[in-house]
């Protein structure tokens, strides 16, 4: 099914591109305020490389360079920074996400605090969104066995 | 100068137009996936590079700041890292046809690559 077929193209292709899909990721995630964009649409094409990676190469190369428990652990990094956000503002007896109650730590204005509570949560975003796609795509392409699935026809 | 720049625009654009038209043309007309893919590949690569030249030359006359140079620079970098990816992606859709066993189409029906003799070479 799945075949190694050592492409010298496709691999050297991928490398190059690699690197700059990530940053524009990072790219569309930071100008998520102003532009289209945001912490799901960066996380999808942060994990749109990661799956390059897998493709062009193989899922066992590409699991040395992202391993599954660094991936769950990004999984509950992303919601624990998201959650913790909204609590910290429930702690300074706001509502939960609240943002401007993050004037008690950060020495800003209300307006202020409310972008970077914005650009706390859409951090968090990111990170679990590209975690739980390449979580979602190798139990799609290895069937749930999380074992590289190769040369089933030779 | 004015005219000179919207002219350059409209050329750049009109010839991306062409070339997007001969692609889909060719997409739609060609017999089998590698000829299809042959005009794809090469048509919309030329064709997005020379629609991105022209939106950046108008952005450029039409923005003419700091940020307008910013964002022509950015309309370029699609145009460089479309030229990487989407020969590749070509390349990758055509070789994985051929490793899956599609024969390329011939007028009379003949068989000219013989997929058998070829493996593993």
């Amino acid at each position: 099914m799945v075949r190694d077929l050592d492409d010298i193209i496709i691999r050297t292709c991928a490398r190059i591109m690699v690197p700059f899909m990530q940053v524009y990721g990072l790219y569309v995630f930071v100008h998520g305020h102003s532009s289209p964009g945001g912490g799901f649409q960066g996380g999808c094409i942060m994990a749109a490389s990661f799956i390059l990676l897998a493709t062009a190469f193989n899922i066992k190369e590409a699991k040395m360079r992202f391993t599954e428990k660094v991936n769950g652990i990004f999984c509950c990094l992303g919601v624990f920074i998201y959650a913790g956000t909204g609590a910290v503002a429930v702690i300074f007896s706001g509502n939960f996400l609240d943002y401007s109650r993050w004037t008690n730590i950060l020495p800003t204005n209300p307006v202020m605090a409310r972008y970077y509570g914005m650009a706390l949560i859409e951090l968090g975003v990111q990170i679990t969104v590209m975690a739980v796609m390449v979580s979602i795509f190798l139990d799609l392409v290895t069937g749930g066995s999380h074992e590289e699935v190769m040369k089933t026809d030779d | 100068m004015t005219l000179i720049i919207l002219t350059m625009t409209a050329a750049l654009l009109v010839a991306g137009l062409f070339f997007f038209f001969a692609a889909t043309v060719g997409f739609l007309r060609f017999p089998d996936l590698y000829t299809r893919m042959h005009a794809t590949g090469k048509g919309d690569t030329l064709a997005l590079l020379l629609m991105v030249a022209g939106l950046a030359l108008f952005n450029l006359y039409d923005n003419f700041c700091w940020m307008g140079m910013v964002q022509s620079v950015k309309l370029l970098f699609i145009a460089v890292f479309w030229f990487i990816a989407n020969p590749t992606a070509t390349h990758a859709v055509l070789r994985a046809a051929f490793e899956s066993g599609v024969t390329p189409w011939t007028k009379d029906g003949t068989v000219i690559i013989d997929k058998t003799e070829g493996e593993g070479a």
